[in-house]
């Protein structure tokens, strides 16, 4: 008899603690969130609080300066704006047509998983290593220069796997019904992926070519090894011409000694985190709307 | 017969047409495809082609036992280990941040949130990799820093704690976002069954669903070693120019990418021996995170056998 109770009394004991430790993980857990989310609170409010004193129409209008308070980002913003428009001609058309070829045309052979493969790879491989190639190859090579062509270019190749791995994830999310819809109405194969994959598909690669545009554009490690300059004080006229990007105008302000371009630094990087932080947020948002149009 | 010949020639021509246009298509999407693979086998072929020759000039054994990096001195030594205890040190640093946190932050979001939490958790703590590398190493040199010395007196100015620090942070999400995906992909019923048998969510999640989504957690390790290997930017910035063949935090050091900035920073004429060094640099690096890769896929490929 009193056995059994001690046994009862064992038993809810024991529950409450595992139900304890199971409260306690939760709180940890609560608490690790809490920690990288609250990191990346700190970060944006403590360069918010350095820069935005800085944020001024003329820091905008400006071209770099010894003087740190008249120096500006004018031939920054303009250079990463050229850049990123280099990168998205080369990189969307590319990456898209490979991802359509992948899902739709390329047989399950050793070549497609070649080239499987060899995104996976692309993907990982350090940014740095991309700007040795170009240096190596598009500056000396094909004799580019250090030019804006060869920096959109750059950051083309390294952006080309997000856009192909994310083209290739919308498509796969059509089902075959759709498609042999199509075929049973006599339609080809690319009249098909014209008129319905690429439609239906679209919410899904835009928010890919949207993220590989915000990674282009805080890019800065493989665009020094090509030869950014850091002290443009002119605007760009031609693809061929020199230029600054607003990563390497900042990295150059960090890496001075002086407090007052510490502050430039920290007014370059609150407009470069917003920007990116925007296109992020553009992302998550496309791809809500296009969740909701399209259910299968 | 004339029935026939009015019914096909114009349509046969029609459909050859056609049919030499969608077979056009067909190519040149492939050809497009294909080019992910001339830029893999064009970087390779320029770092090993633009790399090699420094090998004429400085032997192997050198490179590998010398105990200093200094190439550009008058009496210039290569001994890359220098540089590689640099990259090692701050990435040891950035893991035993980012692989706890990483993990528990996974189970938290596959085991322990409603799915409306995980909606709005999950792209929260994406944006932490979204932010630029330039903005992180601002961060860890202007403020994680200041922060420890005051914690830590003796702490450099430039120092590999911080750097690693900030850059433990950044690849949290890398982790977090693999290993959950990795969990959630383990079958319900392992879940359902081990509840049943009276265990607690703690005991279910560490017990029976990490053990056996393991191999995808274990591929997100890897994945994020070979992030923290790559990074440039913040440890540019944060730990240092000073390369260094120590293992303290404490002190600046540099590491190969870091190397490589520095470098790429002045002038150097193509073919030059400094020019040379930091495709020796590059070269390394990219067989370091190659091989990271290569497990990381293997063992991937491991888990997705077992559970189709």
């Amino acid at each position: 008899m009193s056995s059994t109770s001690s046994r009862q009394i064992n038993l809810k004991t024991q529950i409450e603690k595992l139900k304890r430790q199971d409260m306690f993980f939760w709180f940890v857990g609560l608490i690790t969130l809490a920690f990288a989310l609250l990191t990346l609170l700190s970060l944006i409010a403590d360069m918010a609080m350095t820069g935005w004193p800085r944020i001024s129409q003329s820091f905008f209008f400006s071209f770099p300066s010894r003087f740190p308070d008249k120096a500006g980002i004018y031939s920054a913003w303009v250079g990463s704006f050229c850049v990123v428009l280099v990168t998205s001609l080369m990189a969307i058309p590319l990456g898209i047509a490979s991802g359509v070829y992948l899902e739709e045309y390329a047989k399950k052979n050793i070549w497609t998983k070649l080239i499987e493969l060899n995104i996976l790879n692309l993907a990982g491989i350090p940014s740095i290593t991309y700007g040795l190639m170009a240096l190596g190859f598009f500056v000396y090579r094909m004799h580019l220069g250090q030019s804006i062509l060869t920096a959109g270019m750059t950051l083309g190749l390294l952006v080309l796997p997000i856009i192909i791995v994310t083209t290739r994830e919308a498509i796969r999310t059509i089902p075959s019904h759709i498609r042999e819809a199509s075929y049973s109405l006599g339609a080809t194969k690319w009249q098909t992926i014209h008129n319905h994959i690429l439609p239906y598909s679209s919410g899904g690669i835009m928010t890919g070519v949207v993220i590989a545009l915000s990674r282009a554009i805080g890019e800065t490690a493989p665009l020094i090894t090509v030869g950014a300059l850091t002290f443009i004080a002119f605007l760009p006229s031609s693809p061929m011409d020199p230029y600054t990007v607003l990563p390497i105008q900042m990295f150059n302000w960090v890496s001075r000694p002086q407090e007052e371009f510490h502050i430039n630094a920290a007014a370059a990087g609150l407009v470069l985190l917003t920007m990116t932080l925007f296109l992020n947020g553009t992302a998550i948002y496309i791809r809500y709307l296009f969740r909701k149009k399209y259910k299968w | 017969m004339a029935i026939r010949s009015e019914f096909s020639t114009p349509q046969s021509l029609k459909r050859r047409l056609r049919n030499f246009k969608e077979s056009l298509i067909g190519l040149s999407l492939f050809l497009c495809a294909l080019s992910s693979v001339l830029i893999t086998f064009g970087v390779i072929y320029t770092l090993i082609s633009e790399a090699l020759p420094f090998f004429k000039d400085v032997s192997l054994k050198n490179f590998i036992l010398d105990r200093e990096w200094t190439p550009l001195f008058e009496n210039p030594q290569y001994g890359i280990l220098t540089l590689m205890s640099g990259t090692f040190l701050t990435t040891a640093i950035a893991l035993t941040i980012a692989i706890p946190l990483g993990t528990v932050a996974a189970v938290f979001l596959s085991e322990y949130c409603s799915h409306r939490a995980r909606e709005i958790f999950k792209p929260l703590l994406e944006l932490l990799a979204a932010v630029p590398t330039v903005v992180y190493g601002y961060f860890a040199l202007l403020f994680i820093t200041p922060l420890l010395q005051k914690i830590i007196p003796s702490l450099e100015s430039f120092n590999a704690l911080s750097a690693g620090l900030v850059m433990g942070i950044m690849i949290i999400p890398y982790i977090s976002s693999l290993s959950e995906d990795a969990m959630r992909a383990v079958p319900l019923h392992l879940r359902e069954g081990s509840l049943a048998m009276g265990a607690s969510k703690l005991q279910t999640s560490f017990n029976v669903i990490v053990p056996a989504a393991f191999s995808g957690i274990a591929s997100a390790y890897v994945l994020g070693i070979s992030r923290a290997l790559g990074e440039t930017m913040v440890v540019a910035i944060a730990a240092g120019l000073q390369p260094r063949l120590s293992l303290n935090p404490l002190e600046s050091t540099q590491t190969l990418t870091a190397y490589i900035v520095q470098v790429s920073m002045g002038d150097l004429p193509q073919g030059s021996i400094g020019y040379r060094t930091i495709y020796v640099a590059g070269l390394v690096l990219l067989i370091l995170t190659l091989t990271f890769n290569l497990i990381g896929q293997n063992i991937r490929a491991r888990m997705e056998n077992k559970y189709k």
